[in-house]
């Protein structure tokens, strides 16, 4: 243990070093914080966005903290509901059945921008008669803009933005600017203050009942934005993160552990053993294991576990194998493996038990700098399609916004902060890895 | 290709004079053995990657699928077959599909078959695409896969030999001062290397394309084609800088960072000390004592990192919409075209097998021990 006190302080004196470490150690409390915060299964099953999930968000949203850099203020979204807002609603009882349902939605608009949607989701309670619903936009300078009458069925979607008639009585302005509009203004901008959106409902039934939603939505939203299908970007960012580490981690760890063990036991028995190692080791240099992949993740499994253990299986004669065949060469000369032939030990306890651990101090940089590597290979995978079909990732954040135009259509925060992440992974990991090589390689040290 | 090969090295090894007789003989059999083995090792890798593509007999079910379907619709939409009850037509459908299995030798043991695919891939026979075209329409993949060969070497082959020559000239620069802010720079820069190319692809996208506007984003030529031939390699120039970069990007620093270092342990053997102190200049030191030792191992660093790059361009090619081979593996894996998926990776075997062959050959003309003739490595 004190030995490992020691390389750390050693690691330490290096800034990059140092720098590496905080940010592996900044991203595994990322990833503490996301599977401690939300289930895997919660994740998944918001990332598959099925009906309703996210009703509430905007699309393709900037991140809400952009506002902090803004002189003009962007909208965020604004939700109002009458069953979770029960003083917005008041019944009065007109007798036989028949009543009337008012639900008064006050939207306190201080924003500089023009939200980007603006919808009503109404929900009716009846048996046999349909309920009817009148609406009104009620401006702070006291207009008052009827938006809808209709009678209801038991769910009412009312995409006030997307409604033809009621922008052309909105002279020719979606319902978000025509209604929030400034009309005294020279220039386009919203009138601030309290606008208030009315629904006049009348039911016809004992027990009938009407509940209204109203969602303004804004320009920006959460910490990450959100994407072409109103996902909160931030549920991938946060779930990718112990996704790609422990991919990373696991992938690595497979990767070099079987490497080494075949050039070990290529390097103690020697002879026709090494020789049809190192031909295999030629042999994949040839294969070509990211085309093999792809056919794999087409033709039969897209599952990561899948792809990322057969390039692992592919990848076990790496070049790599002649490094540590190197290494080991040198190791089964020195007096200590003679010690313990002489007493007797096996072949396979010798390999196990006196080359290999002997090798892996050396082999700690190549396989810390072998982490990011995996986590990159996983993006790559799914920017090429190829990415698990369920698993929230960054690279799966990467695709969408590149199949979607993120950069051509300036959504840049969508492209930006999956590859922040990426990068400063790959940073952090080879960083360290680069430090340690200096650190456990005395040829190096210094240089 | 050995006998067309060959005599270039030997000529200049003889107008150089330094090699003893009997060298240009001794290439051409390390030349002969590399290509034997290389040979078969990429008869070996295509063998693997036919039977990973037919695991399991996958792709020959949906091939047998395909036959039974377009059958059943043909026979249920012909006139002459109205009158047969749907037992009938389903036998007659069965009897059809018979044929066609022993047409294409479907009805055969999945070993023979593998042996049979294993040699028309050898000779690029790869058949026909079920959805994709090559742009003058033929659906052959060898058509298909010669089209985008083009595009994609033209790429790949420009990035590596800027990566090499920079990576070159900039390490003996660094080794030179070392110690200086450029070269602590260099080693800080070095991590960089963690992302691929396309990684770094879609940052200079959204740089030069996106916001600069400079650049375009992707594509091979300007949407219509420049009519002259002057106009058409500026537009293949200005859509080609993007990509290169990135690749160059990709794997300067690190190739930069190792090979300084190599040139540095270099540096300080007692022999270079010994040749300072003799007076010699810098340039010869340079030339003779620290780079031409260093250069078999710095070919075989750089063999490597190209044979990690032939698979980092596939993405590369998607992300700048270059029309390679890349481009059409990700264009054949949408619409499930395995012909093609098939041949594209035969093709990237070929091309890495070449790849290897031509290191293992550079190699061999700056290795002194297979012109002095000390230990060839093989065979």
């Amino acid at each position: 243990m004190s030995g490992f006190k020691r390389s750390l302080h050693l690691l330490v004196q290096y800034p990059s070093a140092a720098l590496g470490l905080a940010i592996i150690l900044l991203l595994a409390a990322l990833a503490i914080y996301a599977v401690l915060s939300m289930p895997l299964a919660e994740a998944v099953r918001l990332w598959r966005a099925g009906e309703g999930v996210w009703q509430d968000t905007p699309r393709n949203a900037a991140p809400a903290w952009l506002n902090g850099l803004r002189r003009e203020k962007l909208p965020v979204t604004q939700v109002f509901d009458s069953r979770l807002q029960p003083e917005s609603k008041t019944v009065h009882l007109l007798g036989d059945g028949l009543a009337e349902v008012r639900i008064v939605f006050p939207v306190d608009y201080r924003y500089d921008g023009f939200p980007q949607e603006v919808a009503v989701f109404v929900t009716a309670r009846f048996q046999q008669a349909r309920p009817h619903a009148a609406m009104y936009w009620i401006t702070p300078d006291g207009r008052e803009i009827p938006v809808a009458d209709s009678s209801l069925r038991s769910t009412e979607t009312f995409r006030l933005s997307q409604d033809a008639r009621l922008t052309r009585r909105l002279r020719g302005q979606p319902a978000e600017v025509g209604l929030l509009a400034d009309p005294n203004a020279p220039d386009l901008r919203p009138l601030k203050g309290i606008h208030q959106l009315v629904i006049d409902g009348l039911v016809f039934e004992e027990g009938a009942d009407i509940d209204a939603k109203l969602v303004v939505y804004g320009q920006l939203h959460g910490w990450a934005g959100t994407d072409h299908q109103r996902r909160d970007i931030t549920v991938a960012l946060l779930w990718g993160t112990p996704i790609a580490l422990l991919m990373g981690l696991a992938a690595a760890v497979g990767a070099t552990l079987s490497t080494m063990l075949i050039a070990a036991i290529g390097a103690w028995y020697g002879g026709w053993v090494d020789g049809l190692i190192q031909r295999i080791t030629e042999l994949h240099l040839i294969l070509p294991v990211l085309p093999i992949l792809i056919m794999v993740g087409t033709l039969y499994n897209r599952s990561l576990v899948v792809i990322i253990g057969l390039f692992v299986l592919l990848s076990v004669f790496s070049g790599g194998i002649k490094t540590y065949r190197a290494m080991f060469l040198q190791v089964k000369a020195s007096p200590y493996i003679e010690a313990a032939r002489a007493y007797g030990a096996s072949h396979l306890r010798i390999v196990f038990r006196y080359m290999v651990p002997r090798v892996l101090p050396v082999l700690l940089p190549q396989f810390v700098t072998l982490i990011p590597s995996f986590v990159f290979l996983e993006a790559t995978l799914a920017v090429l399609g190829l990415g698990d079909p369920l698993l929230p990732t960054w690279g799966r954040v990467l695709w969408e916004a590149w199949g979607n135009g993120a950069l051509f259509n300036g959504h840049y925060y969508w492209v930006l902060a999956p590859s922040a992440l990426l990068l400063l992974t790959g940073l952090g990991f080879s960083m360290l890895g680069f430090t340690l090589d200096r650190v456990f390689n005395p040829r190096l040290r210094g240089m | 290709m050995a006998s067309s090969d060959a005599p270039a090295p030997e000529v200049r090894a003889a107008a150089r004079g330094v090699a003893p007789p009997g060298v240009p003989w001794r290439l051409v059999r390390y030349t002969l053995g590399r290509l034997t083995a290389v040979f078969i090792t990429t008869v070996i890798g295509v063998y693997l990657t036919i039977l990973i593509a037919n695991m399991g007999g996958h792709v020959d079910e949906i091939r047998r699928a395909t036959i039974r379907e377009s059958l059943a619709i043909s026979v249920g939409m012909a006139p002459e077959f109205q009158h047969l009850t749907p037992a009938e037509r389903r036998q007659l459908v069965e009897e059809l599909a018979a044929v066609q299995y022993k047409r294409l030798g479907l009805d055969q043991p999945f070993l023979i078959r593998s042996f049979r695919y294993l040699a028309n891939a050898l000779t690029l026979n790869l058949g026909r695409a079920e959805q994709l075209t090559s742009d003058s329409g033929s659906s052959q993949v060898r058509l298909i896969l010669l089209e985008r060969l083009a595009p994609t070497l033209l790429l790949t082959a420009t990035s590596f030999l800027i990566l090499f020559f920079v990576s070159l000239f900039v390490a003996l620069g660094l080794s030179r001062r070392y110690g200086s802010f450029l070269d602590r720079l260099s080693v800080a820069l070095a991590p960089l290397s963690a992302g691929p190319p396309w990684f770094y692809g879609i940052f200079l996208i959204l740089i030069f394309a996106a916001v600069l506007r400079w650049l375009p984003f992707g594509g091979m030529v300007e949407a219509p084609p420049p009519p002259t031939p002057g106009a058409y390699f500026l537009s293949l120039m200005k859509h080609m800088i993007l990509p290169v970069s990135s690749i160059v990007l990709s794997s300067l620093f690190i190739g930069i960072y190792s090979w300084r270092t190599f040139f540095l342990i270099y540096s300080t053997e007692d022999y270079v000390d010994m040749a300072r102190a003799k007076g010699l200049p810098a340039r010869a030191i340079e030339g003779r004592y620290i780079l031409r030792p260093s250069l078999p191992f710095i070919v075989t660093s750089f063999a490597l990192s190209v044979i990690g790059l032939w698979g980092g361009s596939i993405i590369l090619e998607q992300v700048f919409n270059w029309p390679g081979l890349g481009r059409l593996f990700y264009q054949a894996t949408q619409v499930f075209d395995t012909p093609i998926i098939v041949g594209n990776t035969i093709i990237y075997a070929y091309l890495l097998a070449i790849t290897v062959f031509v290191l293992d050959f550079v190699y061999a003309l700056v290795d002194p021990r297979i012109k002095v003739g000390a230990e060839g490595r093989w065979p």
